[in-house]
């Protein structure tokens, strides 16, 4: 690893000085495009985010791109009926590593005002794994960017190689995700064990 | 004006078996409680007799009546000891359940509505089917669907009677009052009540909610 201190001495005299492993994270966090895709009101406040007044280019995330082939970051931004998940898992699996997911909204992490109800999956992270979560209902443009550059830091940390090695540059983990199927009274299965390990609740009695 | 259908349509369809279910609320909506073997003409004279024109069906919705027991009580007079008496008895009486589908119709042309307009399945289980209104009003096909897919009513002549909210292979009807959801959520900060006792009782088995 580069010592930052001598990093930070030879960029004031003039040399730059980088690993490849920084180079390659720089790029990839300066360019994540989203999947071009809404479900629900949060998708309003995602749109007023590209727009001109909040403008996400600035963090290089604008290009949305219509194809999951070409996209690096999937914002579930809405309410994930069980009738959309499988589409929503599909998509998921079809985008190229490395690929990154926002649950944004109350709806998206949890289910949120509809988490009782029999048609709303409880949070999108029981079938796809989630690197950010950002709460509100919907969330303001200021929260997806906060979401956007806490996901930019993550990257900033994945290395290649060692303990803190991205998802992506390990293969044994290169499966797809499980497509849950539509079933006769809920999703078969209702969660993907491998993804979904909620924290459990301490209660006092 | 109810009343003034209620009569036209009387005299206009001689046999048809309507009949006016009261609503006792100041609110006075009053409905027309129409028998199924008759409710394509019903709906067929209220949408074309030009004293009526009802051309527009805006709502259609379900009602779930689960079957229930009612107390009345009864009060009787007997002689007792030479004396008359008044004696009050309670009695329980079974009413079956039925589901019911309720129209809200308006006169776009005559600028009259909403007028109310049931129809009751015979019982809750095998014999839920009602005609189809989509034929007189356009407009009650999406909501005939709908109300097929959440409370489980077959309409009869509807022209593409499929679900049109949970999918396909999906075999429950959500909004009737005995449907009980899946049991998948882990569950909220501060639970009371019925969820409060699905927690402890979850709390006793660990390992399953995971």
């Amino acid at each position: 690893m580069l010592d930052e201190q001598l990093k930070s001495d030879l960029q004031k005299r003039g040399i730059f000085v980088t690993s490849f492993e920084d180079l390659y994270n720089w790029g990839r966090r300066s360019s994540l495009w989203p999947l071009q895709f809404g479900l629900a009101c949060c998708a309003i406040e995602m749109i007023a985010a590209a727009a001109a007044r909040f403008d996400m280019a600035r963090f290089g995330a604008e290009v949305f791109r219509p194809s999951p082939r070409q996209a690096d970051l999937m914002i579930i931004a809405g309410t994930v009926t069980k009738k959309m998940a499988p589409l929503v898992v599909r998509l998921y699996n079809q985008m190229p590593e490395p690929k990154y997911v926002i649950a944004m909204g109350a709806c998206a992490i949890s289910g949120g005002p509809f988490k009782e109800g029999y048609n709303v999956l409880k949070g999108i992270d029981r079938y796809i794994p989630v690197d950010v979560a950002i709460p509100g209902c919907p969330p303001r443009p200021e929260a997806l960017l906060e979401g956007l550059i806490k996901l930019q830091k993550k990257i900033d940390k994945q290395t290649l190689f060692g303990p803190n090695q991205a998802r992506h540059a390990d293969r044994s983990d290169a499966a797809d995700y499980p497509v849950p199927a539509y079933g006769a009274h809920d999703l078969e299965p209702p969660m993907n064990p491998a993804v979904f390990r909620p924290e459990p609740v301490e209660r006092e009695e | 004006m109810i009343n003034e259908v209620l009569a036209r349509i009387q005299s206009g369809l001689p046999g048809a078996c309507v009949e006016l279910v009261n609503n006792p609320s100041p609110s006075g909506q009053h409905s027309l409680l129409v028998n199924p073997k008759d409710a394509l003409a019903v709906a067929g004279f209220l949408r074309d007799d030009p004293e009526l024109l009802f051309d527009f069906a805006s709502n259609v919705s379900g009602v779930d009546w689960p079957p229930k027991k009612v107390k009345e009580t009864i009060v009787r007079k007997e002689t007792v000891d030479g004396a008359e008496k008044e004696i009050k008895e309670t009695v329980e009486r079974d009413v079956p359940g039925c589901l019911e589908v309720v129209y809200h119709l308006y006169s776009v042309a005559r600028k009259t509505g909403p007028l109310t307009l049931r129809m009751r399945t015979a019982d809750r289980g095998s014999n839920v089917a009602l005609p189809s209104l989509t034929p007189v009003w356009k407009s009650a096909d999406f909501q005939e669907r709908e109300v097929y897919d959440l409370f489980g009513i077959r309409f009869e002549g509807h022209p593409d009677l499929r679900r049109i909210l949970m999918w396909d292979e999906y075999a429950d009807h959500p909004m009737r009052k005995d449907y009980v959801a899946p049991d998948d959520f882990e569950y909220e900060p501060t639970p009371h009540d019925e969820i409060l006792e699905r927690v402890k009782a979850r709390a006793a088995t660990p390992g399953e909610d995971a």
